[in-house]
């Protein structure tokens, strides 16, 4: 709030003493007179360096933004597609899938009708008489509960993890790379060293210590509070603390894109322009850089997810991650393995549930990037 | 160079400090001890494992005692494992995952490598998309699922190799877990080079390359191949740290007395000495390794200078 009004004043009274010409020396501080257009939207800013009427501006706002091009190229590409494609069936079959399931029979999460009799386990397209019968189309596990209403509801938990878990990632990855990326100097160097540092340890280590200590009952204090303010049990606990822990783990290559990006715009026009009518360093680099940065972050949260299902999957085959009564992939994948002699197939499906999902999110990310930023391919 | 190489060593031990003194941070932050487990202990037996561990002692004094025994390389007696100290654990355990993880990562650098050449070679043709695909499947899967997939395909199908166990290291009992490992790193390294791979292939001194004559066998060895290959050598040093959690899950699918194995253990049963010993061992490893892979850096690519 503060900043804007600062930011407007600054404007007003740019009009009084700054209107000497802008090319006569010692005059360093550049001020927009009234009726100039900042520019500051992230179209401008992207590949455009030099813009500088406002009629211009408007045009390419109207016209071929970055985002409608990229959205052209990455229809473009087949694979790209697909991945979209399939992403959002999955994500739909699992925000609807347990519903139907819900309404269908009454069955939840962690909660069984009483008139169910749990028996032993079936294979899929089978029914308990041996004969063919389309009520378990993934089969059942040990106590008789239907693998695919399992793997739906896994997949709500697999997907949250993976989406929270980029955010949190985001969060610091972006203030941190932004922050570094615009003091620059010692303050850079400082931070830079720190994700160096923090890149060659080997942190998967730290996050099995903290996650197998502080499991269950013995969660920390002020989490187990701030969470049951907001209505939630223990198992939200669990899950805060492994958002937490993934998010913590993955944001130091975010860090190091945003605060290369920040470092290549932070010398351009419009930046100078805010600089110039008065606005707060906080705001021009939350406001006017971090806008900029979106392409590239966008890019590489859309990689973040997959793998950052892929090592809650790791965590939860170690039994550290997401518990009972919640299940995800990977616990149920790891549910699975133990009876992979006799049941396979509470392995199999939601192991290639898992890699499907992973493998669509991957090629989507792929064909963002591809689209977004021909510039980037890499890796 | 020399200097460069001396101060990324004195580096390391304050690192390993760190990375200790954070590990028993958290194990002391965390609610319980080793003794206070499912079973109830009289309070007398209870006084009397205190005093001799110590843990009645200020935590200063404690961190101090832990602290020594790292700089010592002295790690003490195992809790969990009784009549064991964590340095014979170590010693015995560090055979099992470094075949794995040295047999995983070559295996990985030699299919990734060619795979990716080839796969820049013809770019756009059925072997690149093929060869994409594959590798995009590789990070996709996750190891846990592949290897008991492997076993039930090569083991309880076709009676082929054994499921499990260590078996003295014997190469019918490696195939499996080496596979199961690296498929994930064969997949980056397809990948990466063959995106570092086009890069150079477009580059000048290409170019120059091939007007001044060289085969072509030539140009892609001695020029395209040694500039195409930097993302790979950069990509080991970031490896090894997941090539840690990789082995983890190995050795647990297929039961093997390796590190991961252990400090999984160690850290359910919350045995304080043989997790320190661990992860000071492994970020020890960990921090020299990736100087060696400066090194190698500065050795494939003589523009780097230290």
């Amino acid at each position: 709030m503060k900043d804007e009004r600062q930011e407007s004043d600054a404007r007003q009274t740019g009009t009084e003493p700054a209107l000497t010409p802008l090319g006569t020396p010692q005059e360093p501080p550049i001020r927009a007179r009234e009726g100039d257009i900042i520019h500051t939207s992230p179209e401008l800013a992207v590949g455009e360096a030099d813009v500088r009427s406002a009629e211009h501006g408007a045009e390419l706002v109207a016209g071929t933004s970055l985002w409608k091009d990229a959205w052209r190229r990455l229809l473009k590409n087949k694979l790209a597609v697909f991945g979209l494609a399939v992403t959002i069936f999955i994500i739909l079959a699992s925000i609807v899938g347990p519903l139907i399931i819900r309404k269908t029979t009454g069955f939840t999460y962690d909660f069984i009708p009483p008139d169910v009799n749990l028996e032993r386990s079936f294979a899929p397209f089978t029914s308990p008489d041996g004969a063919f019968s389309w009520a378990h189309p993934m089969g059942t596990d040990d106590s008789g509960r239907d693998v695919l209403a399992r793997v739906l509801d896994g997949g709500r938990i697999s997907l949250m993890v993976g989406l929270v878990s980029t955010i949190v990632s985001l969060i610091i990855g972006i203030s941190y790379g932004a922050v570094s990326g615009y003091f620059g100097g010692r303050l850079d160097d400082l931070m830079m060293r720190v994700v160096d540092v923090l890149y060659s340890l080997p942190y998967i280590m730290i996050v099995i210590v903290l996650l197998s200590f502080f499991k269950g009952a013995s969660a920390p204090v002020f989490l187990t509070k701030i969470v049951s303010y907001f209505g939630g049990g223990q198992d939200v606990v669990q899950l805060v603390l492994l958002f937490m822990a993934l998010g913590a783990v993955s944001w130091l290559t975010m860090a190091r894109i945003v605060r290369g990006q920040v470092m290549s715009l932070k010398n351009q026009e419009f930046v100078l322009a805010a600089k110039a009518t008065g606005v707060s360093q906080r705001r021009i680099i939350f406001r006017h850089l971090v806008p900029n940065t979106l392409g590239p972050v966008i890019v590489y949260a859309t990689l973040t997810v997959p793998s950052v299902m892929l090592t809650e999957a790791f965590l939860s085959f170690l039994g550290l991650g997401v518990q009972p009564p919640h299940a995800s992939w990977g616990s149920l994948a790891s549910e699975g393995i133990k009876n992979i002699a006799i049941f396979p197939w509470q392995l199999i499906f939601p192991g290639v549930t898992m890699a499907l999902a992973l493998f669509s999110l991957n090629f989507l990310g792929d064909g963002l990037r591809d689209a977004l930023d021909p510039q980037m391919r890499k890796v | 160079m020399l200097r460069f190489i001396i101060r990324r060593l004195i580096v390391i031990v304050p690192m390993v400090l760190i990375v200790v003194t954070l590990t028993w941070g958290l194990i002391r932050l965390a609610p319980g001890n080793f003794y206070t487990g499912e079973k109830r202990i009289p309070k007398a037996i209870e006084k009397n494992i205190r005093e001799k561990y110590g843990l009645n002692r200020p935590w200063y004094v404690q961190y101090g005692k832990m602290m020594g025994s790292v700089l010592r390389g002295d790690f003490g007696m195992s809790l969990t494992y009784p009549g064991q100290s964590v340095n014979q654990i170590l010693w015995s355990t560090l055979p099992v995952s470094a075949t794995l993880g040295l047999l995983a990562y070559i295996l990985a650098l030699a299919v990734g490598v060619t795979t990716g050449t080839i796969a820049a070679l013809k770019q756009n043709s059925k072997w690149d998309y093929a060869s994409m695909a594959f590798a995009m499947l590789g990070i996709s899967i996750p190891n846990f699922v592949l290897g008991p997939l492997l076993v039930l395909l090569f083991s309880l199908t076709l009676f082929w190799l054994p499921p499990a166990l260590w078996g003295g290291g014997s190469p019918a009992n490696l195939i499996l877990p080496v596979l199961t490992l690296s498929a994930i790193y064969m997949a980056f390294i397809a990948r990466l080079t063959r995106s570092g791979m086009l890069e150079v292939l477009r580059s000048d001194y290409v170019r120059t390359a091939r007007a001044k004559g060289l085969s072509e066998v030539q140009v892609v060895f001695r020029h395209v191949l040694r500039g195409g290959i930097m993302p790979v050598v950069s990509f080991s040093g970031p490896a090894l740290a997941f090539l840690i959690a990789g082995t983890v899950v190995v050795e647990r699918v297929f039961a093997l007395p390796g590190l991961g194995n252990y400090f999984i253990n160690a850290n359910f049963a919350r045995d304080e000495p043989l997790i320190i010993g661990i992860v000071a061992f492994i970020s020890i490893a960990v921090l020299i390794f990736n100087l060696l892979v400066d090194i190698g850096y500065a050795y494939i690519d003589p523009r780097i200078r230290y």
